[in-house]
């Protein structure tokens, strides 16, 4: 059984020390004459005025935590689902409860108006 | 040359019995065949994005009425090739204020992710990386290090379209994961596995009737929408909407490691479409793939590009949505979508009918559900549409 991992670990490492050439070698290649003027950030022709580090709109953060519910929820339910043609109803009626429950929240949220851009 | 004689299991058993021969121990075998597997997968998937990004490009050009690359080689074939040789004699620049470590980070992580992503893709019966028995799950984890990247990529900057392309790459990705997994569970759950190999061996019939995309129309659509999304496409590509924020999170990133990220877009583009391929389209099935073992990659990537290909039609051809409408159409309507397709087919399974009876049920409850939808969505937005828009709301007196 763990052997069937092990090409997964081979290819971590392969496309490990792959990423790792495609970071350094463009640094190395490339003709190297820095400015000042070069290494601003682009602003479509202004000298920037702000950190471009400010406050964000809330909604961006709200769908992040919505997905961190939604999707382990649906993760939760890859296990059943390839168990389904083995359990009986009772494994149907389990699923229905969790679905239930996820559905009060989806309703919820939905209600609290997180799903609205403005 | 005889087509019977390409056989791939013979250059495996041929290349197992020279290492055999060679007395090394069973663990250096596995561990020299793994290596040699991955670097074909590695290979494999850089030429083939020098190949894809000139589709891409000419069939963007052919359908906007333009002729696309014709330059560079024939039929301009080789003006990617050209592309990456200028890149890389281009300089580096880092900003003076972005974060290196992330920064420079972010363009290894984008590739990374893709190539990992590689790994479980059944090319043939035996063709693949690694038959994991966790497959499905194994790309959902390894396609979410996509969005980490694309957002370090946009923080890291510190330049305000880059962050704001890192934003809207977190909101889409994450929104779009939802009904993706969502329409990939469906068809773990017809068929009791989630092996990439055993989805695709669950669709065996010959003439591709027991392809799921026959049985589960709606999963696929529902999958299909998500994917355009996942792979950061028009009409979901705001996230580097140039007319907007400019390029998006990798508008900093100059020479070789904005290529990186074009290549991961690409290669990306590619893997839904596998994946799309393998789970909905019965993957290397494919008439005389028994007695031909090799025509099943044939019939793979063949499968593979037509599906690519309606990416990129879909690409040239639809405008960009607004990032609410965006939200709303993933939030309000694939999801529940998703959820009532998923509960309905978990019932039909259980109800245990006979296999053509179940397969007509399964197909008339999704294009119902598909309907229903359709209506009601419909009927809302029409509503919203003939509403009036007042810039005030009216006082009513009380009397």
């Amino acid at each position: 059984m763990m052997i069937d991992y092990l090409p997964l670990l081979i290819l971590f490492v392969v496309a490990a020390v792959f990423a790792a050439i495609a970071i350094i070698m463009p640094s190395l290649i490339g003709p190297k004459n820095p400015n000042k003027m070069k290494q601003e950030p682009i602003e479509s022709g202004m000298i920037p005025f702000t950190d471009a580090r400010q406050r964000f709109p809330v909604q961006y953060y709200m769908v992040a935590v919505l997905f961190i519910l939604f999707d382990i929820e649906v993760v939760f339910m890859y296990p059943w689902a390839v168990l389904l043609n083995k359990l009986k109803v009772f494994g149907l009626i389990e699923m229905g409860f969790f679905l239930l429950i996820l559905l009060i929240g989806y309703v919820y949220v939905w209600r609290k108006g997180a799903f609205e851009w403005d | 040359m005889d087509l019977s004689s390409i056989d791939l299991r013979a250059i495996g058993a041929w290349f197992h019995g020279l290492l055999i021969s060679s007395g090394m121990s069973q663990t250096g075998i596995h561990v020299i065949e793994a290596l040699v597997g991955a670097l074909l997968l590695l290979i494999f998937g850089l030429t083939l994005v020098i190949f894809l990004i000139w589709l891409e490009r000419k069939l963007a050009g052919r359908i906007q009425d333009r002729l696309g690359p014709n330059r560079v080689g024939p039929y301009g074939l080789l003006q990617t090739v050209a592309d990456a040789l200028k890149l890389l004699t281009k300089e580096d620049v880092t900003p003076l204020d972005a974060d290196r470590v992330p920064y420079n980070l972010a363009p290894g992580l984008a590739v990374f992710h893709v190539i990992m992503a590689l790994a479980v893709i059944p090319f043939s019966n035996r063709v693949i990386g690694a038959d994991i028995n966790v497959g499905v799950l194994y790309l959902m984890a390894v396609g979410a290090i996509g969005s980490m990247a694309a957002l370090m990529a946009g923080w890291a900057s510190n330049n305000k379209y880059a962050l704001i392309g890192g934003f809207r790459v977190v909101a889409q990705l994450l929104s779009y994961e939802i009904p993706l997994v969502l329409a990939m569970i469906i068809p773990v759950m017809v068929s009791g596995t989630m092996r990439m190999n055993g989805l695709a061996v669950a669709q065996g019939s010959i003439f591709g009737f027991g392809w799921f995309v026959w049985t589960l129309p709606l999963a696929f659509l529902i999958f299909f929408v998500a994917s355009l999304a996942e792979g950061e496409r028009a009409p979901f590509d705001l996230l580097e909407a140039e007319s907007e924020i400019v390029a998006g999170y990798n508008i900093e990133y100059s020479g070789m490691k904005f290529a990186w990220f074009f290549l991961a877009f690409f290669m990306n583009s590619w893997v839904l479409a596998a994946i799309g391929t393998t789970i909905f389209f019965g993957g290397w099935q494919g008439p005389f793939v028994d007695q031909l073992p090799a025509l099943g990659v044939i019939y793979f990537l063949g499968k593979t590009m037509i599906l690519f290909f309606v990416q990129a039609w879909v690409r040239a051809t639809f405008p960009r949505l607004r990032i609410d409408q965006m939200m709303s159409f993933c939030w309000k309507f694939l999801v529940p979508m998703a959820l009532v397709l998923f509960a309905a087919v978990a019932i039909i399974l259980k109800l245990n009918l006979p296999q053509p009876l179940e397969a007509i049920t399964l197909l008339v409850a999704n294009v119902a559900i598909l309907l229903t939808g359709v209506t009601l969505l419909g009927r809302t937005q029409r509503k919203a549409l003939y509403a009036p828009k007042r810039a005030f709301t009216p006082t009513i007196p009380r009397l």
